[in-house]
């Protein structure tokens, strides 16, 4: 409860919650089908329309609703994102914490090969995923997910490390506490602050990442929607039909914009060491 | 000093790492490389005809023997033969790295030419308007993807003027300077500005932390005019950061920008990756991955190096 008064007490916070939350209500609608038409109806007589009354974003080359296609797309969008930051979140916590813990060779084996992964360009380490399992939603998801795992085992490593010294842990095992119940007890639970900020602003890396696998054709597969793969058909109409542009265009900025005025208004509020004016 | 020698220890380690997963992956893409090199022709092989093939390319080999034999050939610069160009992988790797080099300098260049400028202004008018509107355009900026700018740019540009941008092409520096130019600007443009939102919020944010620096306000007391405080004495400081965030965005950019040089069409590394891998060109894509692995390596190590020669109170040791 008190978080959320300190969000809504802070500008950024303010408005990227809002947006967050509206976006929330959107993907929602549009994974659940929600939409004023059916995203891949193709409604022929209507090719090209401009945005009206009736289609309030317009249609496409082949007469489908961009309003009900975008509201898909958003919820494909945050579908990949949040599955993909939620598996490289406990993956990386778990990774972080036992390579704390345990320290000595399992913690130098797991953070070279975290070095592995950080060595390759986050776009090239998604691509090579998604040739060895084949384009689509899930394989985003997996290719998303591995990318930003050792930067998650990071996160969380460093701190442990020093948490693991303090007087409390000491303590705890002293009074026989399990190794578990340290770990997530006096471990896990001091880090919920750094983690909350670092899965916001991973939640708009992922956003945009998704972004530009589906633009390349490497992420969602046609005909379901997806922002990216709008703008990438986008490109032959933009003269003709700049509301193909515009909608999807807009669509992406304003949800990374959510997620990363969150993110800062988060890091703010939870971590004021590395406050940044 | 052990931190440096550390970290160089580790780089064969880590590289080595990196050309075993490059290869596995390869390996763990289904189908076999001859139905992939051939298309529909490997139909009319004879089953002799598929192993003198398997055999010329040595796959019929167990997978350590393959990784041994093209480990060893990295050595002497031999990342195997692409398929699709008929040429040596390294040689159709240096073919595309020109253009793909001179896009990440020149987009840096425009991201520091905004950024800094734009950082140091809004630090130094600290929460007022002006600061606010700089903080609200690099933060739009830092949310908008780089070919969302692509294409807006496009756009602008073929209905503003009537003009389309030159794509496809690409003619080196040193052939037609003029000419290279009018290709590469907007690709870079598109680059940089993505890039001037992050330069800006980290410069604007390290500037306030120097100015609020003892020696800052000695310099003020000593009655040291406002700009040169600000230019001379603050900046270099303010700027460690600055050199951090450009080197690790200058190594992904090394490794091509596989989007942007989509939309202008650029023969860049980036977009011959890509091709790779829908080519399935196994041997391009497994030196290409590891040629721009490399690089990024390099430019973090060279990163960490310059942090320490800027900033001489930064003990890398105690890393």
């Amino acid at each position: 409860m008190r978080i959320l008064k300190s969000i809504f007490a802070h500008p950024s916070g303010r408005i990227g919650g809002a947006i967050v939350l509206v976006y929330l209500v959107i993907a929602l609608c549009g994974a659940f089908g929600l939409t004023p038409h059916d995203p891949l109806m193709q409604y022929r007589i209507d090719r090209l329309h401009g945005p009206s009354a009736s289609y309030w974003m317009g249609t496409d080359l082949f007469g489908r609703d961009v309003l009900s296609r975008l509201m898909q797309g958003v919820g494909q969008s945050f579908t990949v994102a949040f599955f993909s930051v939620a598996s490289a979140t406990i993956v990386g916590t778990v990774l972080g914490l036992t390579a704390a813990w345990y320290g000595k060779r399992w913690d130098t084996v797991l953070m070279r090969l975290m070095d592995v992964l950080l060595a390759f360009p986050a776009i090239l380490l998604a691509l090579l995923v998604v040739t060895i399992v084949g384009p689509g939603t899930w394989t985003s998801v997996a290719a998303i997910g591995i990318v930003y795992t050792p930067i998650f085992t990071r996160v969380v490593r460093g701190p442990a490390l020093s948490l693991k010294t303090r007087d409390f842990v000491d303590a705890a095992r002293t009074f026989g506490s399990s190794r578990t119940y340290i770990l997530t007890r006096h471990l896990l639970l001091n880090l919920v602050a750094p983690l909350t900020v670092q899965v916001t602003l991973a939640l708009a890396w992922a956003l945009l990442t998704e972004a530009g696998l589906s633009f390349l054709g490497l992420g969602t597969q046609p005909p379901a929607a997806s922002l990216g793969l709008m703008l990438s058909d986008s490109r032959n109409l933009m003269e003709q039909a700049p509301w193909l542009l515009a909608f999807p265009a807009l669509a992406i900025m304003l949800s990374i914009l959510g997620f990363n005025l969150l993110g800062d208004a988060l890091r703010d509020i939870l971590d004021p060491k590395t406050r940044r004016a | 000093m052990n931190y440096l020698i550390r970290r160089l220890a580790a780089f064969p380690l880590v590289l080595i790492g990196v050309s075993v997963v490059v290869f596995v992956a390869i390996r763990l893409v289904p189908g076999d490389s001859i139905t992939a090199m051939l298309g529909t022709e490997a139909g009319l092989l004879t089953p002799q005809q598929r192993q003198s093939l398997a055999t010329y390319f040595g796959i019929d080999q167990p997978w350590i023997v393959q990784y041994w034999r093209w480990f060893t050939g990295l050595f002497s610069g031999d990342l195997g033969i692409s398929v699709t160009y008929g040429k040596p992988v390294l040689t159709v790797i240096l073919e595309r790295f020109p253009l793909t080099l001179e896009l990440a300098l020149l987009s840096m260049l425009i991201a520091l030419a905004i950024g800094v400028p734009a950082g140091v202004y809004a630090a130094t008018r600290n929460e007022r308007p002006a600061d606010l509107g700089v903080r609200i355009v690099a933060m739009i900026g830092q949310s908008t993807p780089s070919f969302v700018v692509g294409l807006i740019l496009i756009y602008l540009l073929s209905v503003g003027f009537g003009v389309l941008p030159t794509m496809g092409a690409f003619t080196p520096l040193w052939q037609d300077p003029l000419q290279n130019l009018s290709q590469m600007i907007l690709p870079a443009f598109t680059l940089g500005c993505a890039f001037a939102a992050s330069v800006t919020r980290v410069s604007r944010s390290a500037m306030l932390d120097v100015l609020s620096d003892d020696y800052v306000r000695t310099a003020r007391a000593k009655g040291v005019p406002e700009r040169k405080v600000i230019w001379r004495h603050a900046l270099p400081n303010a700027l460690v950061p600055v050199v951090t965030l450009s080197g690790i965005e200058f190594g992904y950019l090394l490794g091509g920008a596989v989007i942007v040089e989509q939309i202008f069409a650029l023969p860049g590394l980036g977009r011959m990756v890509l091709e790779a891998i829908l080519q399935r060109d196994y041997a391009l894509v497994q030196g290409a991955v590891l040629f721009i692995a490399f690089n990024f390596m390099i430019v973090n190590l060279l990163v960490d190096l310059a942090y320490a020669v800027l900033d001489p109170r930064i003990r890398l040791e105690g890393r």
